[in-house]
C-alpha cells in the first residue's frame, strides 16, 4: 500500500489560515453577520479550540473551512489551506481539498454514517473519490479496502478486517465516532475539523475519544480544528485557544496561558460560569442525610420499568430494582448517562410511564396501580421542568398562558387573578411580569427555561421534577438558572428530584446524589461523599472521565485515572 | 426587508394570513409562480361572483328577443364564443360554469376538512382499536380509484341524475369520501407526531383533559400544512367534478352549467370541425386547476426554508452594532430545519 501523500513538514507554515474571514447569511428577517471579522492559523501538529457559546459563529467558521456552507452564505475573506482559497477556487479543486487536505468529523456519529452501506465501504468511497497523488490513476476497489482497514486500525476499531464489513448500527455510539474519524483520517489530511465531536457522547465515552485525537496528533502530525463549547474538552486536549462571541475573534491565548490569565472580561466570565466539581458543592459540611425528619415524598421499593420488547424479543428493563427515598424539602440528585434510566425513574414518578415491578409510592399513591382519573388530583402538587425550553411550550400560545395553565385547569381563577399570579411568579424566576405578553420564540433560551421553572412552580407543588433542566442552555446561561433553580428551592422549599448527566451539576444542587448505570443504582450517598470518594468502580471511571477546565489539573488527573478508565 | 420585522411585536394580522405571507417571503421565480397562481385563482372567484354581470345569457338560455339561438354557430358579435349543438351560448356556460365549480370545491373541501381533521385527531391521540379500524377504512378507501368511487357514491345519492343543489352535494359528497382519507392521515400523522412534544407531556403532567390538549395544544400546530393541501385538494375537486360530468353522472344543463358536461357533449364537435364548444370549457378546466395547483406549490416552496429562494445577502461590510435578535433567532430557527 503506497501512502506517499504529500503534506507539508513541521515549519513548513501554517496548515490553516484564515484572513478577515467575513461570512453573511440571508434570512426572512435580513441579512445576519454571523461571522464578522476572524483571523487564525493553524500550524502542523497543532490542536486549535474555537470555543463559545450559541450563536458565537464557530460552527460557521469551522463550515467555511470545507466549504460547506448553504447557498444563502456569502463569505468574504480568504480561507486558505496549503495555498488554496477555499472560498474562491473551483467547485472541482475544492472537491480535491475536501479529504486529502482536510477533513470533517461530525457531531452526531449516528447520523454522519450511512445505515444501508458497510462502514468499510463508506471509508473507502472517500478514498476512491480522489486519484492517487503518486500514481495519479484511480484507486482500485482492492486498494481502497485495504486503506480503510488500515484507517480503522489507527482508531483502535478491534479486529479492523472483520469489521470493515459491519454495518453501523453494529457498532456503539464511541465506536462509531472512531469509525467517522477514521474515514476522516483515510487520506492522510493535514487538518481535521472537529465539530464538538464529543458533544452527543456519553462522559466516558468521550475520555476515549479524546484520547483518540490526542494520539493522533502526537502520532502522525495531524492538525486538529476543535469546535466546542465544552472548557473541560478545551482544557484537555488545546494547544491554544480562540475564544469567539458574536462572529468576533474576543481572545486568542495558548491554552494554559487562556485558563491561568483570562484577559477578556468575556472570557473570565465564560470560565467562572463553568461548573467545577467539587466547587460550590450543595452538600459542602454535610456529614450526614438532611431533611430525613421530613415526610417521605416518593419512595422507590425495587423498583423496575419495562419496555415490551417487539414481538419475540424480550422487554428491555430499563430500570432495574431501584430504591431510593426522596424526602420534604430535599433535593435529590440523579445522575448517569444515556441509558441508565434515569429519565425513566423520573416520567414515571409524574405518570408519564407505567411502572412493572416493585413499588413506587409518589405521595401515598402507589404508581403500579396507575389510573389517570384517580392520579390527577395529586397532580398539582408535582411540577416538572423538561430538557427542552424551547420544545416544551406550545408555539402558539403566549408565555402567560403557558405558565398560567396548571392553575387554570387546576383552580379555575378568574382572568384577572390568573394574571396576577403569573406576574408573581415569572418575577420570582426573574422575569419582567410583561413578558407574559411574548411568544416562546421571542424568549432566549435561559428566559425560557426560567419560563418554564415558573410554571413548574405556579401551584406551589411539593414535589419538583428536573429532568436535565440546563443540558440544553449556554454555559454562562446554565450557571444563572442553576444559581436561580438553588435560590428558589431554598425560598419555596420544595423536594426537587433532579436529573442530569453531568455531575459538576448536579453536586452544584443535590443534598443526595444517586449514581445510575445500567438501570440499576449502583451508589448512592451524600453529594460531597460520592464525588470526593467514590466507592463503586463505576462512579470511579465516572469521576475520571470528565474533564475538569484547567488543563495543568487535566493533565495530572489524566495520569492518575489512566489506571481508572482502562480498567 | 428590514432586520426588525421578526423581532419586534407580532405583525399585522393581516401579513400572518397563509397567502399574504407567503407573498411577502418569496422572491425571483417562486414569486412569479405564486402570481400566476394567484391572478388565475383570483380571476376565478371574480368570474363566480361577478357571473351574472358578466355572462350575457343564462346557463339554460336558448332564446332571447331576437329569437331561437342558432345551433352550432361559430364565434360572432352574438355569441363571442359560438354556440353548441343544443343551441346554448358557449361563453355564458363557460361563465356560469365557474359557480357550480367553486361551490363543488367549497362545499366538499369543507366537509372533507371537518370530517378528516376531527377523525384524525381523535385517531392519532387515543390510538388503540379506534386508530386501527379508522386506518383501515382509509386504507380501504385509498385502494379504491376515486372516480369510481365518486360514481358509485353520486349513484347512490341521487340515482345519477339531479337538480343543481342535489348534484352539487352529491358530487361533493363523492368527493370528500375521497378527500377524507387524505385530510385524515396527514393530521393523524401530525398528532402522532406531537403527542411525543413536550408540551403535550408537559399538558398532561400538568393534568390537562384530552379534550384540552387535543383543542388547545395539538389541534393549531397540526393544521399548519391545511392551505396547502386545500389548494391542492381543490383543483382536484374539480378534476373530479368535470370527470363526473364527463361521464354523465354531473348535473343536468337545465339546473346548472358545468364544464365537464359540455366537453362530453362537445366530442362528436370535435370530428366535424366545431372547435369552439370544446376548447373554452376545457381552458377553463386547465386555466383554473393551473392556478389552484401553482398556488399550492408555492405555498408547499415557501413553508419549507429549504426551498424558499432568498434575496442575495448584500456582500456589504456589517454596519456595526450587534444583529436584532430576531435575524438570529430566525437563523438558529433555520439551521435547526437544515
Amino acid at each position: 500500500m503506497t501512502t506517499n501523500i504529500d503534506r507539508p513538514g513541521p515549519g513548513s507554515g501554517p496548515v490553516l489560515d484564515i484572513e478577515n474571514l467575513k461570512v453573511t447569511f440571508a434570512t426572512d428577517a435580513g441579512d445576519v453577520y454571523a461571522v464578522k471579522d476572524v483571523s487564525l492559523e493553524v500550524n502542523p501538529g497543532e490542536v486549535v479550540a474555537i470555543v463559545g457559546e450559541s450563536g458565537s459563529g464557530k460552527t460557521v467558521t469551522a463550515k467555511t473551512i470545507l466549504g460547506l456552507l448553504p447557498e444563502t452564505a456569502t463569505s468574504q475573506g480568504a480561507v486558505l489551506i496549503n495555498g488554496n482559497n477555499v472560498i474562491s477556487v473551483s467547485a472541482a479543486k475544492l472537491r480535491q481539498i475536501r479529504g486529502r487536505d482536510v477533513a470533517m468529523v461530525f457531531q452526531e456519529p449516528s447520523t454522519a454514517l450511512n445505515p444501508v452501506y458497510t462502514v468499510g465501504w463508506q471509508i473507502a468511497e472517500g478514498i476512491r473519490a480522489h486519484a492517487d497523488t503518486g500514481s495519479g490513476k484511480k484507486i482500485s476497489a482492492k486498494d481502497a479496502k485495504a486503506r480503510a482497514i488500515e484507517a480503522l486500525r489507527k482508531v483502535g476499531i478491534p479486529d479492523p478486517d472483520t469489521r470493515v464489513n459491519y454495518y453501523p448500527h453494529q457498532f456503539s455510539g464511541g465506536q462509531k465516532q472512531r469509525v467517522v474519524i477514521a474515514a476522516a483520517l483515510a487520506l492522510n489530511p493535514g487538518l481535521i475539523v472537529a465539530d464538538e465531536p464529543t458533544t452527543a457522547l456519553d462522559v466516558t465515552v468521550q475520555a476515549e475519544i479524546l484520547e483518540l485525537l490526542r494520539d493522533l496528533r502526537d502520532k502522525y502530525g495531524t492538525s486538529i480544528v476543535l469546535i466546542t463549547h465544552n472548557m473541560g474538552v478545551v482544557a484537555d486536549l488545546a494547544d491554544r485557544v480562540v475564544v469567539m462571541y458574536q462572529g468576533d475573534v474576543v481572545e486568542e491565548a495558548p491554552a494554559r496561558v487562556l485558563f491561568a490569565q483570562p484577559r477578556e472580561e468575556y472570557t473570565k466570565k465564560l470560565l467562572a460560569a463553568v461548573p467545577h466539581l467539587g466547587r460550590n458543592s450543595a452538600s459542602e459540611g454535610m456529614t450526614e442525610r438532611a431533611h430525613q425528619g421530613g415526610k417521605v415524598l416518593v419512595e422507590a421499593k425495587n423498583l423496575t420499568i419495562e419496555y415490551p420488547g417487539r414481538l419475540g424479543t424480550p422487554a428491555f428493563k430499563a430500570v432495574d430494582g431501584v430504591s431510593f427515598t426522596v424526602s420534604e424539602g430535599e433535593v435529590f440528585g440523579l445522575v448517569g448517562e444515556s441509558g441508565s434510566g434515569k429519565t425513566t425513574i423520573g416520567r414515571a414518578i409524574a405518570g408519564l410511564n407505567r411502572t412493572t415491578g416493585g413499588s413506587l409510592n409518589v405521595l401515598g399513591y402507589e404508581m403500579l396501580n396507575f389510573k389517570e382519573r384517580t392520579f390527577k388530583p395529586l397532580r398539582k402538587e408535582i411540577g416538572f421542568v423538561f430538557q427542552d425550553p424551547a420544545a416544551s411550550f406550545n408555539p402558539q400560545l403566549t408565555i402567560g398562558d403557558c405558565v398560567a395553565e396548571p392553575l387554570i385547569i387546576h383552580s379555575n381563577p378568574s382572568p384577572a387573578e390568573a394574571r396576577k399570579r403569573v406576574g408573581e411568579l415569572l418575577e420570582s424566576v426573574q422575569l419582567p411580569a410583561s413578558y407574559a405578553d411574548r411568544f416562546p420564540h421571542e424568549l432566549s433560551g435561559g428566559q425560557r427555561q426560567r419560563a418554564s421553572l415558573a410554571r413548574a412552580l405556579i401551584l406551589n407543588p411539593k414535589l419538583l421534577i428536573a429532568d436535565e433542566p440546563t443540558s440544553a442552555l449556554d454555559v454562562s446561561v446554565q450557571a444563572v438558572v442553576l444559581e436561580l433553580f438553588k435560590e428558589i428551592q431554598r425560598e419555596f422549599g420544595f423536594a426537587a428530584l433532579f436529573i442530569s448527566h453531568d455531575l459538576a451539576v448536579v453536586d452544584m444542587l443535590s443534598h443526595w446524589v444517586g449514581v445510575l448505570y445500567k438501570g440499576k443504582m449502583v451508589e448512592q450517598g451524600l453529594g460531597n461523599q460520592v464525588m470526593g470518594n467514590p466507592q463503586h468502580d463505576y462512579t470511579r471511571k465516572l469521576i475520571a472521565s470528565l474533564p475538569v477546565p484547567d488543563p495543568d489539573e487535566q493533565a495530572r488527573r489524566r495520569e492518575e485515572f489512566r489506571a481508572v478508565l482502562h480498567g | 426587508m428590514d432586520a426588525n420585522t421578526v423581532s419586534g411585536r407580532k405583525q399585522p394580522f393581516i401579513y400572518r394570513l397563509p397567502v399574504i405571507s407567503h407573498f411577502r417571503t418569496s422572491v425571483g421565480l417562486q414569486r412569479a409562480m405564486l402570481v400566476t397562481g394567484l391572478v388565475l385563482s383570483i380571476g376565478f372567484l371574480l368570474t363566480t361572483v361577478l357571473a351574472p354581470f358578466i355572462a350575457p345569457y343564462g346557463f339554460a338560455q336558448l332564446s332571447d328577443a331576437s329569437g331561437t339561438f342558432p345551433a352550432q354557430q361559430p364565434p360572432s358579435a352574438a355569441h363571442i364564443w359560438g354556440t353548441t349543438v343544443g343551441g346554448y351560448d358557449v361563453f355564458s356556460r363557460v361563465i356560469w360554469g365557474a359557480r357550480a365549480a367553486a361551490v363543488v370545491i367549497v362545499v366538499a373541501v369543507v366537509m372533507s376538512i371537518f370530517l378528516g381533521v376531527a377523525l384524525g385527531l381523535l385517531s392519532g391521540y387515543f390510538g388503540g382499536w379506534l386508530d386501527r379500524t379508522l386506518v383501515v377504512i382509509a386504507d380501504a378507501i385509498y385502494a379504491f380509484p376515486s372516480l369510481l368511487l365518486a360514481i358509485v357514491m353520486s349513484i347512490v345519492i341521487n340515482h345519477g341524475q339531479s337538480s343543481f343543489w342535489g348534484g352539487i352535494v352529491a358530487c361533493s359528497i363523492s368527493i370528500s369520501v375521497v378527500f377524507i382519507p387524505q385530510y385524515f392521515r396527514v393530521i393523524r400523522a401530525e398528532t402522532i407526531r406531537l403527542k411525543a412534544e413536550p408540551y403535550v407531556e408537559s399538558a398532561k403532567v400538568v393534568g390537562a383533559s384530552s379534550v384540552r390538549i387535543m383543542g388547545r395544544h395539538i389541534f393549531k400546530n397540526a393544521t399548519r400544512t391545511l392551505p396547502l393541501i386545500f389548494t391542492l385538494n381543490a383543483s382536484e375537486a374539480i378534476l373530479t367534478l368535470a370527470g363526473l360530468g364527463f361521464l354523465g353522472f354531473g348535473i343536468e344543463p337545465s339546473s346548472a352549467a358545468e364544464w365537464g358536461f359540455d366537453l362530453s357533449k362537445a366530442i362528436a364537435d370535435a370530428s366535424s370541425g366545431i372547435w369552439w364548444t370544446g376548447i373554452f370549457p376545457g381552458a377553463a378546466i386547465v386555466l383554473t386547476v393551473l392556478g389552484l395547483t401553482l398556488v399550492g406549490e408555492s405555498i408547499n416552496d415557501l413553508n419549507d426554508p429549504r426551498l424558499r429562494g432568498r434575496r442575495k445577502s448584500g456582500g456589504k461590510t456589517p454596519a456595526g452594532g450587534p444583529d436584532s435578535n430576531g435575524a438570529q433567532a430566525a437563523l438558529e430557527a433555520e439551521s435547526r430545519v437544515l
